[in-house]
């Protein structure tokens, strides 16, 4: 980590960029937010370890409107998304310098406290070591370990591949983290009968509180009015009026952002109430591969977007899946 | 047929577009071919008019099958608006059936002006198979808010 510092304080130092965006230390250490670094002092507050899940790429979108250069850290899946905020014309490539950063897996706090361990104060071993095997948690309740292979989010057990699409300089190493195929949960409920999949769902999506974060979280989700913005004000801006867009939102969302979802899991990541958001995203991704050919959000920023394109020989929307 | 009371009437929505499928649907009505009363037509400019959130709100207002009629692939007087709405029906139907909703429930038909005929055929093809897939009772409460 602390060569990133270094070469963020180069670059600072010869004027190359005028700031950093990247992760510092929030409240507890295993959640690390967002930041921007203006001076090399601040970057003694800079941290790039396992919980470092946050994708950068949306801030850019901000950071593209400031003077100057922006350095910003990208792990393989954000530089997806920041291509295709590249290819939808919202950031500015030449507004960013890009060090693309390796990755080993990320972890995910609430896997871990489902292992059962509770209290948790600090731990050790999230840092991007050359292991990456152990952690090790301390606790109210006394010291615990954990693997940390079976704690990482669950986007990073399908990982796209640990390949950078878009970068200025790569530092720091990656690992493959991918143990399951990216649409075996997808696949698993096209076999349920109607109406399990609508139990399904319905469980999962009676949890939302709708507190708007895997809105705001997502790169693909960067409307500058969005149509679930309502001309109230204050908090009432949250709430729908309309109980249409209240029953549908996960719906509604998930098609808005079909062909450009770049399935970077951040949705499902942090949804606090656990809603596999993913889901929905995913099975788009499947469908437009299986129906129009293969099809990867942000890698080619010259491909032709799915939804905006068409072919003579398209199916039928009736046909049966062959 | 005389229907009995009891007997289950769905309610069905068929987007037209203007130019070809609402004609024809005309041209069902003058050549006096019948299709159930239960399908209600909304005339829309052009197949891909259909905004996907159309079909969700129709089925969530209680709708058992939604159809969407446009004209020939190749015909469309916006010249390529079918084409978007086909690539659009196909992920939304797809999204629906992976929400519960039977495949059964969505369909897209062509229908030129002059297929009063096709128009009918297919109308009283459709109720029948939403008579036998009965109500749908999923999406309406996709969040049991009710
Ligand atoms: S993050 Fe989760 S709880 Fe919040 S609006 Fe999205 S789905 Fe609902
Ligand atoms: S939900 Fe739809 S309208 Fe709102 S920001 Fe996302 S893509 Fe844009
Ligand atoms: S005008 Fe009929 S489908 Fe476009």
């Amino acid at each position: 980590m602390q060569e990133l510092v270094t070469r963020a304080k180069e670059l600072l130092k010869d004027g190359t960029v005028t700031r950093v965006l990247g992760w510092k230390n929030g409240d507890l250490s295993y959640n690390p937010e967002p930041a921007f670094f203006e001076t090399e002092e601040a970057l003694s507050d800079f941290v790039y370890n396992g919980f470092c899940g946050a994708n950068l790429s949306k801030y850019m979108i901000e950071a593209s409107k400031k003077e100057g250069k922006t350095l910003v850290f990208l792990k393989p899946c954000d530089s997806y998304s920041f291509n295709q905020l590249l290819k939808e014309h919202r950031v500015d490539r030449e507004k960013a310098y890009i060090i693309g950063v390796g990755c080993k897996g990320k972890l995910d706090i609430e896997a871990i406290k489902k292992q059962g361990i509770k209290g948790i104060e600090t731990i050790k071993g999230a840092e991007m070591t050359d292991a990456c095997d152990t952690l090790e948690i301390s606790t109210i309740y006394g010291d615990k370990t954990v693997s940390y292979d079976d704690v990482m989010l669950s986007r990073c057990y399908s990982c796209k591949g640990k390949e950078h699409v878009i970068f200025d300089e790569q530092m720091l190493e990656s690992r493959d983290t991918a143990t399951k195929g990216r649409f075996d949960e997808v696949e698993a409920i096209e076999k349920m009968s109607p109406e399990e999949k609508f139990e399904f769902f319905r469980k999962e999506l009676s949890k939302c509180i709708r507190c708007n974060a895997c809105r705001n979280v997502c790169p693909a989700c960067s409307c500058r009015k969005c149509v679930f913005d309502s001309n109230k004000f204050d908090s009432a801006q949250k709430a729908n009026v309309d109980t249409f867009q209240e029953n549908m939102f996960h719906i509604i969302r998930a098609f808005h952002v079909a062909g450009r979802c770049t399935d970077c899991g951040e949705c499902s990541r942090v949804c606090p109430q656990g809603i596999p958001l993913h889901l929905f995203n995913r099975k788009f991704i499947k469908d437009i591969n299986e129906f129009y050919g293969d099809y990867v959000a942000g890698e080619d920023i010259d491909a032709e977007a799915p939804l905006t394109h068409f072919e003579f020989t398209d199916r039928e929307p009736n046909e049966e899946r062959g | 047929m005389p229907l009995n009371e009891n007997e289950f009437r769905p309610k069905i929505v068929a987007f037209c577009c203007n130019w070809c499928s609402y004609a024809g649907a005309d041209l069902a009505g003058s050549s006096r071919l019948s299709y159930p009363a239960d399908v209600k037509i909304i005339k829309v400019p052009c197949s891909c008019r259909v905004n996907p959130m159309f079909i969700l709100r129709a089925f969530e207002k209680g709708a058992d099958g939604v159809i969407l009629c446009g004209c020939h692939p190749g015909d469309c007087h916006y010249s390529t608006g079918n084409y978007y709405a086909r690539r659009r029906m196909t992920l939304l139907f797809s999204m629906l059936e992976y929400l519960g909703i039977e495949k059964g429930r969505t369909r897209v038909e062509w229908v030129s002006a002059a297929e009063g005929v096709k128009f009918s055929q297919t109308m009283n093809e459709f109720v029948e198979t939403i008579r036998s897939l009965g109500k749908n009772v999923r999406l309406g409460d996709l969040r049991c808010k009710n």
